[in-house]
């Protein structure tokens, strides 16, 4: 029973890809969108079935398909895990993911290429299901690749520009730097314990008695090295910003809610092997720390409303992983499922704005649409309310805890976190108010076009301001269901629930003032006295390096991609011609020295008879002679 | 027959056979007609014959007369062959001097 | 039956295909080569049943020289690989048309026999004959029915001929100087030879020339990339798809077990010989104009790190090796047919010339996607399977060649995403491209089903060749 549940849940969407990449275009547009959408629909209905059994026994459900690969002191099984935290992974992933196909199907319906769409999308479910339910690392890794590649395709779905598909390569590349992290955490791993297996490998640990301390936190920083290609972690965040190139309902699932958050579920998944490393985990809380200023300030300036989201999208993942340095596992899958909510809102909501402006992004063009396109508008706000944390919406809560959560531990993250914060709601109503307050600034023929969308579109953004809005219930300081609910996967007892005394409210308070602050900057600014960005060439000053990202790309261009080619074409001009010359010079002694001796070839008889007689005088001499 | 070779002795077969084989070498190494390089040729092949005649004799032993059957056989086929060739040579250039024939040059 | 069937099969396929005239050769050799692989499968089937299938005659007597074929499953899974890809490259080339066909096809057979016979020799100088026998063939199917310009071609082809001819001497030195010391040729007796350190060194460079020319390994590799472009698709093929395996296969079958002490005591130097032709074949490829050469190097890159996986001495090592041979093998020949497929189209190989092909033709588009994530490993690819067996195995020797071996996973993507972009993607060509035809497809989808099938279950291989692997780590580490 639990087999054939594990298998329809994974297998359907895969059915859903196989059909549409078979069938797809014979069916129609919106068949095929339907069948996207029901296949991930399904998958969410066994979630939920399995969600249901796992809260009511409390324990997690194994599967074990077959042996997969056979290494000599591993055994790699293709199995299984559905517990507490793949569950709930795969409740927001199939949930969210239904929206989002739901909203596809409005908003790819002018692509000739939807049922392409539709096929990479349940392909990337597939993939992601697969990784969120693996039973061991390397099942993971199925996904954790799988998912990479649907966001290569995706993001270049529109594969006639190549800028496009630069970006698609780019964050595949970049990715697979992680992933070789991740393979060399699980070579160590591997060698370790003699096993890739989350159970068993927990209760190695547990059982082993000297560990080699040094080791295993090499292994955690390499698994962690993985985890930041995944999610977008400095240093390899910059192909985040450059994935937006895709569609935008791509965008809010794959490069907002889910996919990127895999770091944040493979870590939480080996809590028990980041709890030892605690150096590991000290670097990871800095990255973290410093990702979601860095980001934040790049995401002040920018003018293209869904990089402005992308960069908000790595400041928060930054904020996860600070929270996952301090072991606070399940105060960053707090914050994973809030955002998800909201971040996938916003940006169909800015899927939505874009959709109706046919294909402008830029929000200096922007403006005023706050009458013309309602619903958008008011579920944006919601999302925007969320994610600067004003209180009792979902993004106060789970933000509020993890800035606790650095305060316990170190004040000076605490700060930049807290920074960070005021940040966010500083670029989000900036957004806010350049996109939707004053009057329109595009051209005249966008404004005669300008409506609301269609309820496909709207319907699932309700929901999902629905659920910005509510989504902090699960976890209620000192109430906390979430908390509870993941209990029994950890080996060091929580420490979310923290006594709410004092400090706690005095640092709420701060939270909330700051978040305030900063929206309160951007009315002033935008609202108050109608600014508007600058063109792209009179940007300057500090505003000219955060508007281009710090010169981060440019940098990594300088020092590793364009040295990698003339090296490249070093090899290929000197080394390659030099190595082969080599070869031919033997070639050529040869034949040299067969030249020389051909020239005492004479012809002439006589010399050769004359010779010939020397010779065999010699010899008979030296017959004589050597006696 | 062993009576022959105790009046006259080895050493003077040897050297006889000697001096034929020197003649042959000498003829060889100093004419350019293609046809006396070619008897000098059958004279060193010929003292080879005589010595390998008086061995026979000496150590009773028919088997190098034997040899000297077949040598002498081989070399009738062969200056049969060679001559031919000298013939045809003859006939192209018009001349068998060995100096006028270097197409074997590389 | 034993296993000489399917050499009898094979060589007088090659004959009937000759005699059968320029019109039915190319059908005549598949009809061969699907009988072969028939074969090839009864008899992986009889040996499972533990039915003994070796063929061991006395051939000459002095020098003691054996008709000996030993078939144990190593042995078994080269002759499958070259058996299933055999029919695979002849179907491939039904698009094109070839003078002098008979001859063609015959030699295509003739190639396959030699190089069968290879993986099934268990008599030292019965398999040199046919290691040098397999390079005749590839020799006048690269000379006469190559592309480009014919002198560049003579050139590129004779220097590859005696380049790998050299090579083999030594190999053939080696093998006389332990017919020598062990009075036969059989390989059983050379396994059990006992030789000392200084011999077992310089037996062991002497294969090693031989194998890393055939292989190649850097810096022998320079005969590589300009046959790859020179020769007609279907020689790159067997080339690369089966001709270098089994450099790498004798590694396993000759080398190692032969010079174990050598083996052992120089093993860091050739696994880093190895991995420097992982990171130097990878970074080559960045900037190669020619599909065809840039598929060259990537398959320098991907044998560098087999070679380096077999050259660790350990179970995990060799079995990974195996694993990507086959895997390469397969994709290999499927990236080639995708050049020849572009080639029939646009009639270039230059990568610029190229571009905008996804949206004419999706169904190519797909199937050339999925060949390239195989090669650059994705998971539930053969590939992988094969690549994390060795990288693991090579993190077991040190850390550090699994991280610049694994350099492979970024590197590999990066040049062949590149090739991909430019080749495929960006604005639709002005020349038109239709889309794959019916044989084309099936080419493709056999060797995609292949690829995936064994990424998820890649037991029956591993079930297969393991025993005689670790027959041959028995010999290794008999001391």
């Amino acid at each position: 029973m639990d087999t054939n549940l594990a298998l329809i849940l994974v297998l359907t969407p895969l059915l859903g890809f196989l059909v549409n990449v078979f069938f797809g275009k014979s069916l129609g547009k919106t068949v095929s969108g339907a069948i996207g959408t029901i296949a991930v629909a399904i998958s969410f209905v066994v979630s939920l079935l399995l969600f249901n059994q796992i809260t009511s026994t409390g324990k997690g459900i194994e599967v074990t398909l077959f042996d997969w690969i056979q290494i000599s002191n591993l055994k790699i099984n293709l199995g299984f895990l559905l517990d507490q935290l793949s569950v709930l992974w795969l409740l927001f992933v199939t949930g969210i993911g239904s929206l989002i196909h739901l909203y596809s199907i409005s908003y790819m319906h002018d692509d000739e290429n939807m049922h392409k769409f539709f096929s990479y999308l349940n392909l990337f479910v597939f993939f992601m299901i697969t990784l969120v339910i693996g039973s061991n690392l390397l099942v993971l890794f199925i996904g954790w690749e799988g998912v990479g590649l649907c966001s290569y395709l995706l993001i270049g779905f529109w594969h006639k520009n190549q800028d496009y598909n630069d970006a698609a390569k780019k964050a595949f590349i970049m990715n697979r730097i992680g992933d070789l992290g991740l393979l060399i955490g699980m070579f160590i791993i591997g060698s370790m314990f003699s096993t890739l297996d989350y159970a068993t490998l927990k209760t190695a640990i547990a059982g082993a008695s000297n560990l080699d301390s040094s080791l295993l936190s090499l292994a955690a920083l390499c698994l962690f090295i993985g985890a930041c290609g995944k999610s977008a972690q400095i240093p390899l965040y910059t192909w985040l910003p450059d994935a937006m190139a895709g569609p935008t309902p791509v965008s809010a699932l794959i490069h907002a809610a889910t996919m990127v958050t895999a770091g944040i579920f493979m870590v939480t998944r080996l809590n028990f092997v980041f709890d030892l490393a605690t150096d590991v985990q000290s670097v990871i809380a800095i990255i973290g720390a410093i990702t979601s200023l860095v980001a934040a300030t790049i995401g002040l300036v920018q003018n293209d409303i869904k990089k402005v989201l992308a960069y908000s999208t790595v400041s928060q993942l930054g904020l996860m992983f600070l929270a996952l340095g301090f072991g606070a596992y399940e105060v960053a899958v707090f914050h994973v499922i809030t955002h998800a909510f909201f971040k996938a809102c916003l940006f169909l909501g800015s899927g939505s704005v874009i959709h109706g402006l046919h294909g402008e992004q830029d929000m200096r063009n922007m403006g005023g649409l706050r009458k013309v396109m309602p619903i958008t508008f008011w579920t944006m706000l919601i999302s925007s309310l969320a994610i600067s944390g004003v209180p009792f919406f979902s993004g106060f809560f789970s933000k509020d805890e993890i800035l606790l959560t650095a305060f316990h531990h170190s004040i000076p993250l605490y700060v930049v976190g807290s920074v960070a914060s005021i940040m966010t709601a500083f670029y989000m109503f900036r957004l806010m108010f350049l996109t939707f307050f004053k009057e329109f600034r595009g051209t005249e023929e966008q404004k005669h076009h300008l409506h609301e969308s269609g309820s496909l579109i709207t319907i699932p953004l309700i929901i999902l301001a629905i659920l910005a809005t509510f989504g902090g219930l699960i976890s209620l300081p000192g109430h906390s269901w979430l908390n509870k609910y993941l209990a029994p996967l950890f080996t060091k007892a929580t420490e979310g629930e923290h006594h709410l005394g004092t400090t706690e409210y005095t640092l709420m308070g701060v939270a909330v003032l700051g978040g305030l602050l900063g929206i309160l900057i951007a009315y002033v600014k935008y609202f108050k006295q109608d600014n508007v960005p600058e063109a792209d060439e009179n940007i300057t000053g500090l505003s000219k390096v955060l508007y281009n990202k710090y010169y981060v790309d440019e940098v990594y261009d300088a020092v590793f991609v364009a040295p990698v080619n003339s090296l490249s074409k070093f090899f290929r001009d000197y080394i390659e011609t030099g190595l082969s010359a080599l070869v031919f010079a033997l070639g050529k002694i040869a034949n040299e020295i067969a030249f020389q001796g051909k020239k005492l070839q004479t012809g002439s008889i006589g010399l050769y008879l004359f010779v010939f007689v020397l010779g065999l005088c010699a010899i008979v001499s030296y017959i004589f002679l050597a006696q | 027959m062993g009576n022959i070779l105790n009046q006259i002795g080895i050493e003077n077969y040897i050297f006889l056979s000697v001096v034929l084989f020197c003649i042959g070498i000498f003829g060889v190494l100093y004419r350019r007609n293609a046809i006396i390089v070619f008897m000098s040729i059958e004279i060193m092949l010929n003292a080879v014959n005589l010595l390998f005649v008086a061995f026979s004799t000496y150590h009773q032993d028919a088997q190098g007369q034997v040899f000297v059957f077949f040598s002498m056989a081989v070399a009738a086929a062969e200056v049969a062959v060679g001559l031919a060739i000298l013939v045809s040579i003859f006939r192209n250039i018009g001349s068998i001097s060995i100096d006028n024939l270097k197409n074997l040059k590389g | 039956m034993n296993v000489s069937t399917i050499l009898i099969i094979l060589l007088i396929g090659a004959f009937v295909t000759y005699f059968s005239g320029d019109k039915l050769a190319s059908k005549v050799a598949l009809l061969f080569s699907l009988a072969a692989l028939v074969c090839s499968i009864v008899l992986l089937n009889n040996y499972s049943a533990g039915e003994n299938i070796s063929v061991i005659n006395s051939w000459i007597t002095q020098p003691k020289i054996s008709f000996a074929l030993n078939a144990d499953g190593l042995g078994l899974a080269m002759v499958l690989l070259t058996a299933a890809l055999t029919p695979i490259i002849i179907f491939s080339s039904f698009g094109n048309e070839y003078k002098n066909a008979k001859a063609f096809y015959g030699l295509i057979l003739f190639m396959a026999f030699a190089m069968t016979g290879t993986f099934l020799a268990a008599d030292g100088l019965l398999y040199y004959i046919f290691w040098e026998l397999a390079l005749i063939p590839i020799y006048f199917i690269a000379l006469i029915w190559g592309n480009g310009d014919a002198e560049e071609r003579r050139k590129a082809v004779v220097k590859f001929f005696i380049y790998t001819l050299a090579g083999s001497l030594f190999m053939l030195t080696a093998f006389i100087y332990l017919y020598t010391k062990a009075g036969s040729f059989l390989i059983e007796d050379l396994y059990k030879l006992d030789l000392s350190a200084c011999e077992q060194l310089w037996i062991f460079l002497a294969f090693f020339l031989a194998y890393a020319i055939k292989i190649p390994i850097i810096p022998f590799h320079t005969w590589q990339a300009n046959v790859y472009q020179k020769a007609p698709t279907v020689g790159t093929m067997l080339l690369s798809g089966i001709m270098l395996k089994m450099g790498l296969y004798s590694v396993l079958r000759w080398q190692l077990p032969i010079a174990p002490l050598a083996a052992k005591e120089y093993m860091n130097i050739f696994i880093a010989l190895g991995i420097a032709g992982v990171i130097y074949g990878s970074i080559v490829a960045l900037r190669q104009k020619d599909l065809k050469k840039l598929l060259a190097y990537s398959s320098l890159a991907h044998v560098g790190l087999i070679a380096a996986g077999s050259y660790t001495l350990t179970l995990d090592g060799l079995r990974g090796a195996v694993m990507q041979m086959i895997a390469h093998g397969f994709v290999v020949v499927g990236l080639f047919f995708a050049a020849e497929v572009i080639y029939r189209r646009f009639e270039t190989r230059e990568i610029e010339a190229m571009g905008g092909i996804r949206t004419q033709s999706p169904k190519f588009t797909s199937m050339f996607l999925i060949l390239v994530l195989a090669s650059v490993a994705l998971p539930s690819t053969f590939n992988f399977v094969g690549e994390f067996t060795v990288l693991y195995s090579l993190s077991q020797v040190n850390i550090w060649f699994a991280i610049l071996g694994g350099t492979t996973i970024i590197l590999g993507a990066y040049y062949m995403l590149r090739m991909f972009q430019h080749v495929m993607l960006g604005e639709t060509n002005s020349k038109t491209f239709a889309d794959v035809s019916l044989n084309e497809g099936i080419s493709f989808v056999a060797i995609i089903a292949v690829l995936l099938f064994f990424g998820f279950y890649p037991k029956p291989i591993t079930d297969l060749i393991t025993p005689s692997l670790e027959t041959i780590l028995q010999v290794i580490n008999k001391n």
